[in-house]
Protein backbone atom coordinates (compact mmCIF):
# COMPACT_ATOMS: atom_id res chain seq x y z
CA UNK A 1 0.00 0.00 0.00
CA UNK A 2 2.41 3.17 -1.50
CA UNK A 3 0.49 6.07 -0.43
CA UNK A 4 1.50 8.96 -2.12
CA UNK A 5 3.59 10.32 1.18
CA UNK A 6 5.81 7.75 1.17
CA UNK A 7 7.04 8.57 -2.07
CA UNK A 8 9.77 11.21 -2.83
CA UNK A 9 7.92 14.07 -4.27
CA UNK A 10 9.95 16.03 -6.33
CA UNK A 11 9.65 19.42 -7.50
CA UNK A 12 9.45 20.84 -10.98
CA UNK A 13 12.99 22.28 -10.60
CA UNK A 14 14.25 19.52 -9.37
CA UNK A 15 13.18 17.24 -11.90
CA UNK A 16 13.92 19.27 -14.51
CA UNK A 17 18.00 19.64 -12.95
CA UNK A 18 17.65 15.87 -13.04
CA UNK A 19 16.87 15.70 -16.76
CA UNK A 20 19.12 18.33 -17.84
CA UNK A 21 21.92 16.65 -16.11
CA UNK A 22 21.31 13.30 -17.57
CA UNK A 23 20.64 14.95 -21.08
CA UNK A 24 23.39 16.91 -21.02
CA UNK A 25 26.09 14.46 -20.29
CA UNK A 26 25.20 11.78 -22.19
CA UNK A 27 25.11 14.26 -25.42
CA UNK A 28 27.81 16.31 -25.33
CA UNK A 29 28.82 16.42 -29.20
CA UNK A 30 26.31 14.84 -31.42
CA UNK A 31 26.12 15.24 -35.20
CA UNK A 32 22.34 15.20 -36.14
CA UNK A 33 21.32 14.71 -39.83
CA UNK A 34 17.91 16.90 -40.81
CA UNK A 35 16.26 18.74 -42.25
CA UNK A 36 16.25 22.32 -41.76
CA UNK A 37 12.73 24.09 -40.72
CA UNK A 38 11.28 27.28 -39.36
CA UNK A 39 14.83 29.05 -40.10
CA UNK A 40 14.56 32.50 -38.32
CA UNK A 41 17.63 34.77 -38.05
CA UNK A 42 17.14 36.48 -34.88
CA UNK A 43 17.66 40.11 -34.74
CA UNK A 44 20.41 39.39 -31.83
CA UNK A 45 22.48 37.57 -34.52
CA UNK A 46 21.57 34.33 -33.63
CA UNK A 47 19.57 31.59 -35.50
CA UNK A 48 16.66 29.57 -34.50
CA UNK A 49 15.90 26.74 -36.60
CA UNK A 50 14.19 23.29 -36.00
CA UNK A 51 15.46 20.43 -37.22
CA UNK A 52 13.31 17.83 -38.75
CA UNK A 53 12.99 13.75 -40.33
CA UNK A 54 9.76 11.89 -41.66
CA UNK A 55 9.31 10.90 -37.84
CA UNK A 56 10.66 13.61 -34.72
CA UNK A 57 12.02 17.12 -34.95
CA UNK A 58 14.53 18.70 -32.37
CA UNK A 59 14.53 22.45 -31.96
CA UNK A 60 18.15 24.03 -32.69
CA UNK A 61 20.13 27.43 -31.85
CA UNK A 62 23.42 28.52 -33.29
CA UNK A 63 25.07 31.51 -31.58
CA UNK A 64 25.80 34.92 -33.51
CA UNK A 65 29.59 34.22 -32.56
CA UNK A 66 29.07 30.70 -34.59
CA UNK A 67 26.54 32.20 -37.35
CA UNK A 68 29.63 34.72 -38.51
CA UNK A 69 31.24 31.42 -39.78
CA UNK A 70 28.93 29.97 -41.51
CA UNK A 71 29.60 29.32 -45.57
CA UNK A 72 26.00 29.29 -46.31
CA UNK A 73 22.67 30.57 -45.65
CA UNK A 74 20.46 27.96 -44.04
CA UNK A 75 17.05 28.13 -45.27
CA UNK A 76 14.11 26.11 -44.85
CA UNK A 77 14.15 22.33 -46.46
CA UNK A 78 18.15 21.92 -46.83
CA UNK A 79 19.73 19.05 -45.93
CA UNK A 80 22.23 19.34 -42.97
CA UNK A 81 24.43 17.95 -40.94
CA UNK A 82 24.56 19.82 -37.52
CA UNK A 83 27.01 19.31 -35.21
CA UNK A 84 25.98 20.35 -31.19
CA UNK A 85 25.60 19.37 -27.76
CA UNK A 86 21.95 18.64 -26.57
CA UNK A 87 21.02 20.95 -23.35
CA UNK A 88 17.73 21.71 -21.43
CA UNK A 89 16.67 25.32 -21.12
CA UNK A 90 14.52 24.89 -17.82
CA UNK A 91 12.34 27.75 -18.18
CA UNK A 92 10.40 26.32 -20.70
CA UNK A 93 11.21 22.58 -19.96
CA UNK A 94 12.29 21.60 -23.88
CA UNK A 95 15.72 20.66 -24.88
CA UNK A 96 17.49 21.49 -27.85
CA UNK A 97 20.06 21.46 -29.94
CA UNK A 98 23.23 23.89 -29.16
CA UNK A 99 24.90 23.78 -32.25
CA UNK A 100 27.72 25.02 -33.11
CA UNK A 101 28.36 23.90 -36.79
CA UNK A 102 26.17 23.29 -39.64
CA UNK A 103 26.96 21.81 -43.31
CA UNK A 104 24.95 21.66 -46.34
CA UNK A 105 24.23 17.74 -47.06
CA UNK A 106 22.34 18.60 -50.44
CA UNK A 107 24.30 18.82 -53.92
CA UNK A 108 22.95 22.30 -54.33
CA UNK A 109 23.73 23.85 -51.03
CA UNK A 110 27.30 21.87 -50.78
CA UNK A 111 27.82 23.85 -54.25
CA UNK A 112 26.45 27.33 -53.11
CA UNK A 113 28.56 27.00 -49.37
CA UNK A 114 31.53 25.92 -51.17
CA UNK A 115 31.53 29.22 -53.41
CA UNK A 116 31.05 31.33 -50.57
CA UNK A 117 33.81 29.84 -48.53
CA UNK A 118 35.78 30.00 -52.05
CA UNK A 119 35.22 33.97 -52.23
CA UNK A 120 35.16 34.18 -48.50
CA UNK A 121 39.02 33.07 -48.32
CA UNK A 122 40.16 34.23 -51.90
CA UNK A 123 39.46 37.32 -50.38
CA UNK A 124 41.06 36.74 -47.21
CA UNK A 125 44.19 36.29 -49.38
CA UNK A 126 44.72 32.38 -48.68
CA UNK A 127 45.43 31.42 -52.04
CA UNK A 128 47.43 34.47 -52.73
CA UNK A 129 50.64 33.00 -54.81
CA UNK A 130 52.87 35.21 -52.87
CA UNK A 131 51.95 32.48 -49.63
CA UNK A 132 52.41 29.50 -51.36
CA UNK A 133 55.86 27.68 -50.60
CA UNK A 134 58.32 25.92 -52.72
CA UNK A 135 58.44 22.60 -52.50
CA UNK A 136 61.49 21.15 -51.53
CA UNK A 137 63.90 19.75 -54.68
CA UNK A 138 64.85 16.34 -53.21
CA UNK A 139 62.80 15.49 -50.34
CA UNK A 140 63.39 11.80 -48.39
CA UNK A 141 60.39 12.30 -45.38
CA UNK A 142 57.09 12.69 -47.19
CA UNK A 143 54.33 12.43 -44.95
CA UNK A 144 50.96 11.63 -46.21
CA UNK A 145 47.65 12.74 -44.74
CA UNK A 146 44.50 10.25 -45.65
CA UNK A 147 42.64 7.41 -44.98
CA UNK A 148 44.77 4.07 -44.22
CA UNK A 149 41.84 1.96 -45.59
CA UNK A 150 41.76 4.19 -49.05
CA UNK A 151 42.86 3.92 -52.70
CA UNK A 152 44.78 7.28 -52.50
CA UNK A 153 47.64 5.49 -49.84
CA UNK A 154 48.13 2.38 -52.28
CA UNK A 155 48.33 4.86 -55.04
CA UNK A 156 50.82 7.14 -53.78
CA UNK A 157 52.59 4.11 -52.35
CA UNK A 158 52.90 2.04 -55.53
CA UNK A 159 54.08 5.34 -57.25
CA UNK A 160 56.45 5.99 -54.72
CA UNK A 161 58.17 2.40 -54.72
CA UNK A 162 58.93 2.15 -58.32
CA UNK A 163 60.00 5.54 -59.08
CA UNK A 164 62.30 6.20 -56.20
CA UNK A 165 62.09 3.67 -52.86
CA UNK A 166 65.31 5.63 -51.15
CA UNK A 167 62.38 7.71 -49.28
CA UNK A 168 60.62 7.28 -46.05
CA UNK A 169 56.73 7.62 -46.47
CA UNK A 170 55.03 8.52 -42.78
CA UNK A 171 51.39 8.46 -42.81
CA UNK A 172 48.90 9.84 -40.41
CA UNK A 173 45.77 8.21 -40.68
CA UNK A 174 42.47 10.07 -40.71
CA UNK A 175 38.49 10.01 -41.74
CA UNK A 176 38.51 11.76 -45.66
CA UNK A 177 34.66 11.50 -45.49
CA UNK A 178 31.76 11.81 -42.73
CA UNK A 179 31.41 14.23 -39.91
CA UNK A 180 34.40 15.52 -38.11
CA UNK A 181 36.16 14.46 -41.15
CA UNK A 182 37.57 17.98 -41.81
CA UNK A 183 38.71 18.57 -38.27
CA UNK A 184 40.21 15.35 -38.22
CA UNK A 185 42.29 16.52 -41.29
CA UNK A 186 43.03 19.77 -40.19
CA UNK A 187 44.09 18.26 -37.16
CA UNK A 188 46.76 16.13 -38.63
CA UNK A 189 47.94 18.62 -40.50
CA UNK A 190 49.11 20.42 -37.27
CA UNK A 191 50.32 17.96 -35.86
CA UNK A 192 52.60 16.72 -38.50
CA UNK A 193 53.65 20.16 -38.07
CA UNK A 194 54.43 19.80 -34.64
CA UNK A 195 56.09 16.39 -35.24
CA UNK A 196 58.28 18.15 -37.90
CA UNK A 197 59.95 14.98 -39.46
CA UNK A 198 58.69 15.78 -42.73
CA UNK A 199 60.10 17.22 -45.45
CA UNK A 200 56.78 17.95 -47.44
CA UNK A 201 53.16 16.93 -46.69
CA UNK A 202 50.61 15.04 -49.16
CA UNK A 203 47.29 15.46 -48.09
CA UNK A 204 44.17 13.95 -49.94
CA UNK A 205 41.61 11.04 -50.98
CA UNK A 206 40.97 9.12 -53.91
CA UNK A 207 38.25 9.48 -56.31
CA UNK A 208 34.05 9.87 -55.01
CA UNK A 209 31.27 12.13 -55.04
CA UNK A 210 31.19 15.95 -54.92
CA UNK A 211 29.77 15.04 -50.87
CA UNK A 212 32.52 12.30 -50.25
CA UNK A 213 35.17 14.76 -50.90
CA UNK A 214 33.32 17.63 -49.01
CA UNK A 215 35.65 17.40 -46.13
CA UNK A 216 38.62 18.94 -48.76
CA UNK A 217 36.12 21.93 -49.12
CA UNK A 218 35.59 23.00 -45.31
CA UNK A 219 37.02 26.06 -43.59
CA UNK A 220 39.58 23.80 -40.53
CA UNK A 221 41.17 22.12 -44.00
CA UNK A 222 41.96 25.44 -45.89
CA UNK A 223 43.43 27.06 -42.52
CA UNK A 224 45.31 24.24 -41.53
CA UNK A 225 46.89 24.21 -44.68
CA UNK A 226 47.25 27.38 -44.70
CA UNK A 227 49.13 27.86 -41.70
CA UNK A 228 51.60 25.23 -42.11
CA UNK A 229 54.59 25.41 -42.03
CA UNK A 230 55.42 22.17 -44.07
CA UNK A 231 54.74 22.81 -48.43
CA UNK A 232 51.74 21.16 -48.73
CA UNK A 233 50.19 19.22 -52.03
CA UNK A 234 46.32 18.49 -52.22
CA UNK A 235 45.49 15.34 -53.90
CA UNK A 236 41.52 14.90 -53.92
CA UNK A 237 39.68 12.81 -56.07
CA UNK A 238 39.77 13.09 -59.63
CA UNK A 239 41.58 15.32 -62.02
CA UNK A 240 38.24 17.22 -62.70
CA UNK A 241 37.62 17.81 -58.95
CA UNK A 242 38.80 21.27 -57.12
CA UNK A 243 38.30 21.42 -53.87
CA UNK A 244 39.38 24.66 -51.82
CA UNK A 245 42.01 22.73 -50.26
CA UNK A 246 43.48 22.75 -53.98
CA UNK A 247 43.19 26.57 -54.17
CA UNK A 248 45.25 27.01 -50.56
CA UNK A 249 47.40 24.21 -51.16
CA UNK A 250 51.05 24.96 -52.84
CA UNK A 251 50.94 22.82 -55.12
CA UNK A 252 47.23 21.06 -56.27
CA UNK A 253 48.20 17.31 -57.67
CA UNK A 254 45.20 16.28 -59.88
CA UNK A 255 45.41 12.77 -58.42
CA UNK A 256 47.29 11.13 -55.38
CA UNK A 257 49.22 9.07 -57.97
CA UNK A 258 50.22 12.65 -59.29
CA UNK A 259 51.18 14.11 -56.48
CA UNK A 260 53.53 11.38 -55.41
CA UNK A 261 55.10 11.98 -59.31
CA UNK A 262 55.34 15.36 -58.67
CA UNK A 263 56.95 15.02 -55.46
CA UNK A 264 59.91 12.99 -56.68
CA UNK A 265 62.39 12.29 -59.03
CA UNK A 266 62.37 9.43 -60.51
CA UNK A 267 65.51 7.31 -59.94
CA UNK A 268 66.85 7.01 -63.09
CA UNK A 269 66.43 10.83 -63.48
CA UNK A 270 68.50 11.21 -60.37
CA UNK A 271 70.72 9.07 -61.57
CA UNK A 272 71.06 10.70 -64.41
CA UNK A 273 71.82 14.51 -62.76
CA UNK A 274 74.45 12.64 -60.54
CA UNK A 275 76.52 10.78 -63.49
CA UNK A 276 75.83 14.59 -65.31
CA UNK A 277 77.85 16.26 -62.12
CA UNK A 278 80.03 13.46 -61.56
CA UNK A 279 81.15 13.57 -65.20
CA UNK A 280 81.23 17.49 -65.35
CA UNK A 281 83.28 17.31 -61.87
CA UNK A 282 85.83 14.57 -63.52
CA UNK A 283 86.01 16.77 -67.18
CA UNK A 284 86.72 19.81 -65.17
CA UNK A 285 89.35 18.61 -63.49
CA UNK A 286 90.87 16.56 -66.15
CA UNK A 287 90.44 19.36 -68.42
CA UNK A 288 92.30 21.67 -66.14
CA UNK A 289 95.19 19.78 -65.44
CA UNK A 290 95.35 18.98 -69.20
CA UNK A 291 95.18 22.95 -69.31
CA UNK A 292 98.04 22.69 -67.09
CA UNK A 293 100.57 20.63 -68.19
CA UNK A 294 100.34 22.41 -71.35
CA UNK A 295 101.24 25.22 -70.12
CA UNK A 296 104.07 24.27 -68.71
CA UNK A 297 104.97 22.40 -71.68
CA UNK A 298 104.71 25.60 -73.77
CA UNK A 299 106.38 27.89 -70.67
CA UNK A 300 109.77 24.76 -70.71
CA UNK A 301 110.17 25.17 -74.85
CA UNK A 302 109.07 29.12 -75.05
CA UNK A 303 112.41 31.59 -75.52
CA UNK A 304 111.88 33.71 -72.32
CA UNK A 305 112.32 30.47 -70.35
CA UNK A 306 114.82 28.95 -72.35
CA UNK A 307 116.91 32.32 -72.70
CA UNK A 308 118.53 32.22 -69.30
CA UNK A 309 119.99 28.66 -70.54
CA UNK A 310 120.79 30.36 -73.93
CA UNK A 311 122.76 33.46 -71.81
CA UNK A 312 124.37 30.75 -69.69
CA UNK A 313 125.83 28.75 -72.49
CA UNK A 314 126.54 31.92 -74.10
CA UNK A 315 128.39 33.35 -71.46
CA UNK A 316 130.46 29.89 -71.31
CA UNK A 317 131.21 30.61 -74.49
CA UNK A 318 132.46 33.69 -73.79
CA UNK A 319 133.93 32.99 -70.83
CA UNK A 320 135.72 30.57 -72.98
CA UNK A 321 136.78 32.69 -75.22
CA UNK A 322 138.01 35.10 -73.11
CA UNK A 323 140.32 32.73 -71.14
CA UNK A 324 141.43 31.94 -74.06
CA UNK A 325 142.43 35.55 -75.83
CA UNK A 326 143.03 36.17 -71.79
CA UNK A 327 145.86 33.63 -71.74
CA UNK A 328 147.11 34.98 -75.16
CA UNK A 329 147.07 38.27 -74.42
CA UNK A 330 149.25 37.69 -71.06
CA UNK A 331 151.45 35.68 -73.00
CA UNK A 332 151.65 38.58 -75.78
CA UNK A 333 152.16 41.18 -73.22
CA UNK A 334 154.75 38.99 -70.61
CA UNK A 335 156.82 38.55 -74.03
CA UNK A 336 156.15 41.93 -75.04
CA UNK A 337 157.24 43.92 -71.53
CA UNK A 338 160.38 41.25 -71.53
CA UNK A 339 161.33 42.67 -74.89
CA UNK A 340 160.66 45.90 -73.92
CA UNK A 341 162.94 45.27 -70.59
CA UNK A 342 166.52 45.58 -71.82
CA UNK A 343 165.89 48.97 -73.64
CA UNK A 344 163.83 50.51 -70.85
CA UNK A 345 166.93 49.26 -68.60
CA UNK A 346 169.20 50.88 -70.86
CA UNK A 347 167.56 54.60 -70.83
CA UNK A 348 167.18 53.94 -66.93
CA UNK A 349 171.00 53.18 -67.08
CA UNK A 350 171.12 56.21 -69.26
CA UNK A 351 168.95 58.76 -67.19
CA UNK A 352 170.60 57.86 -63.52
CA UNK A 353 172.25 60.92 -62.48
CA UNK A 354 175.35 59.90 -61.03
CA UNK A 355 176.63 58.66 -64.61
CA UNK A 356 175.72 62.93 -65.61
CA UNK A 357 178.08 63.62 -62.43
CA UNK A 358 180.50 61.97 -63.44
CA UNK A 359 180.67 63.61 -66.70
CA UNK A 360 181.75 66.76 -65.13
CA UNK A 361 178.13 67.70 -64.08
CA UNK A 362 176.75 69.41 -60.90
CA UNK A 363 173.86 69.47 -59.13
CA UNK A 364 172.78 72.86 -56.89
CA UNK A 365 170.50 72.23 -53.85
CA UNK A 366 168.95 74.90 -51.78
CA UNK A 367 167.63 73.84 -48.34
CA UNK A 368 167.35 70.58 -50.54
CA UNK A 369 165.33 71.82 -53.36
CA UNK A 370 167.46 71.65 -56.76
CA UNK A 371 168.29 75.02 -58.15
CA UNK A 372 167.83 74.60 -61.80
CA UNK A 373 168.15 78.60 -62.45
CA UNK A 374 170.68 81.05 -61.72
CA UNK A 375 167.79 83.44 -60.76
CA UNK A 376 166.59 81.24 -57.85
CA UNK A 377 170.08 82.16 -55.97
CA UNK A 378 170.44 85.62 -54.42
CA UNK A 379 173.87 87.16 -52.48
CA UNK A 380 174.31 85.43 -49.43
CA UNK A 381 172.49 82.38 -49.64
CA UNK A 382 174.17 79.47 -48.98
CA UNK A 383 173.95 76.07 -51.27
CA UNK A 384 174.93 72.79 -51.13
CA UNK A 385 176.96 71.40 -55.06
CA UNK A 386 176.53 67.94 -55.36
CA UNK A 387 179.72 66.18 -57.45
CA UNK A 388 179.54 62.75 -58.79
CA UNK A 389 181.70 61.61 -55.62
CA UNK A 390 180.43 64.10 -52.90
CA UNK A 391 179.09 67.45 -51.97
CA UNK A 392 180.24 70.39 -50.59
CA UNK A 393 178.62 73.69 -49.26
CA UNK A 394 178.84 76.64 -50.82
CA UNK A 395 177.39 80.51 -50.57
CA UNK A 396 177.12 82.95 -53.32
CA UNK A 397 179.04 85.96 -53.03
CA UNK A 398 177.86 88.32 -55.36
CA UNK B 1 61.60 1.39 -34.36
CA UNK B 2 60.13 4.03 -32.93
CA UNK B 3 61.30 8.02 -32.25
CA UNK B 4 59.56 10.18 -29.56
CA UNK B 5 58.47 13.56 -30.36
CA UNK B 6 60.52 16.22 -31.87
CA UNK B 7 62.76 16.53 -34.93
CA UNK B 8 63.92 13.37 -35.96
CA UNK B 9 63.92 11.53 -39.24
CA UNK B 10 65.18 15.11 -41.15
CA UNK B 11 68.01 13.47 -42.22
CA UNK B 12 69.45 10.13 -42.62
CA UNK B 13 71.36 7.67 -39.63
CA UNK B 14 74.83 9.44 -40.45
CA UNK B 15 73.42 13.06 -40.50
CA UNK B 16 73.95 13.31 -43.95
CA UNK B 17 70.96 13.81 -46.12
CA UNK B 18 70.70 13.31 -49.89
CA UNK B 19 69.13 16.43 -50.83
CA UNK B 20 72.05 18.56 -48.66
CA UNK B 21 74.57 16.26 -50.39
CA UNK B 22 73.49 16.82 -53.87
CA UNK B 23 73.55 20.39 -53.42
CA UNK B 24 76.63 20.22 -51.93
CA UNK B 25 77.75 18.59 -55.09
CA UNK B 26 76.07 20.96 -57.18
CA UNK B 27 77.73 23.54 -55.28
CA UNK B 28 81.15 22.08 -56.10
CA UNK B 29 80.84 21.94 -59.94
CA UNK B 30 79.56 24.88 -60.19
CA UNK B 31 82.58 26.59 -58.68
CA UNK B 32 85.08 24.03 -60.34
CA UNK B 33 83.33 25.19 -63.85
CA UNK B 34 83.75 28.85 -62.71
CA UNK B 35 87.47 28.46 -63.03
CA UNK B 36 88.22 30.61 -59.94
CA UNK B 37 89.25 28.57 -57.33
CA UNK B 38 93.44 27.62 -57.09
CA UNK B 39 94.28 24.10 -58.22
CA UNK B 40 95.15 22.21 -54.44
CA UNK B 41 91.53 23.61 -53.72
CA UNK B 42 90.17 22.42 -56.90
CA UNK B 43 91.58 18.74 -55.95
CA UNK B 44 90.22 19.08 -52.47
CA UNK B 45 86.83 20.12 -54.22
CA UNK B 46 86.93 17.02 -56.65
CA UNK B 47 87.98 14.30 -53.43
CA UNK B 48 84.95 15.79 -51.13
CA UNK B 49 82.55 15.35 -54.84
CA UNK B 50 83.88 12.00 -55.32
CA UNK B 51 82.31 11.65 -51.73
CA UNK B 52 79.48 12.75 -51.98
CA UNK B 53 78.45 11.35 -54.93
CA UNK B 54 79.31 7.83 -53.95
CA UNK B 55 77.14 8.64 -51.02
CA UNK B 56 73.91 9.88 -53.07
CA UNK B 57 74.28 7.04 -55.84
CA UNK B 58 74.52 4.41 -52.43
CA UNK B 59 71.10 6.15 -51.42
CA UNK B 60 69.66 5.69 -54.61
CA UNK B 61 70.13 1.86 -54.56
CA UNK B 62 68.30 1.47 -51.62
CA UNK B 63 65.21 -0.84 -52.76
CA UNK B 64 62.59 -0.64 -50.61
CA UNK B 65 60.08 2.24 -49.54
CA UNK B 66 59.96 2.90 -45.78
CA UNK B 67 56.41 3.07 -44.84
CA UNK B 68 55.79 4.45 -41.15
CA UNK B 69 52.73 5.35 -39.18
CA UNK B 70 52.92 8.72 -37.57
CA UNK B 71 50.04 8.49 -34.08
CA UNK B 72 49.79 10.84 -31.36
CA UNK B 73 49.62 9.09 -27.19
CA UNK B 74 47.15 10.87 -24.68
CA UNK B 75 50.32 13.41 -23.45
CA UNK B 76 50.62 14.40 -26.87
CA UNK B 77 53.77 12.63 -28.10
CA UNK B 78 54.17 11.46 -31.47
CA UNK B 79 55.58 7.95 -32.44
CA UNK B 80 56.24 6.71 -35.57
CA UNK B 81 55.82 2.80 -35.97
CA UNK B 82 55.97 0.74 -38.76
CA UNK B 83 52.79 0.39 -40.79
CA UNK B 84 51.27 -2.82 -41.37
CA UNK B 85 49.92 -3.65 -44.70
Amino acid sequence: MNTIHEKKVLSVSEITARVKLMLESSFPQVWIQGEISNAKLHTSGHFYFTLKDEGAQISGIMWRSRVANLPFTPEDGMKVIARGSVTVYPPRGNYQLDCVQLQPMGIGELQLAFERLKKKLDEEGLFDPEHKKPIPEYPEHIGVITSVTGAALQDIRSVLSWRLPTLEVIVYPVHVQGVGAAEEIAEAIRDMNRFGGVDVLIVGRGGGSFEDLWAFNEEAVARAIYDSKIPVISAVGHEIDFSIADFVADLRAPTPSAAAELVVRDRSELLDILRNLWYTMQQNLEDRVHGLRERIENLVSSYSFNKPKDLLRQSAQRVDELERSLARSFVHLYKLAAGNHQGIHQRLVSLNPGRVLQRGYAIVRKDGQIMTSSHMLKEGDTAAIQFHDGEVPARVEK
Amino acid sequence: MSKKSGKSGKSSENGQSFEASLKRLEQIVESLESGEVPLDKAVELYEEGVQLSKFCGEKLRDTELRLKKLSKDAEGNFEVSDLES
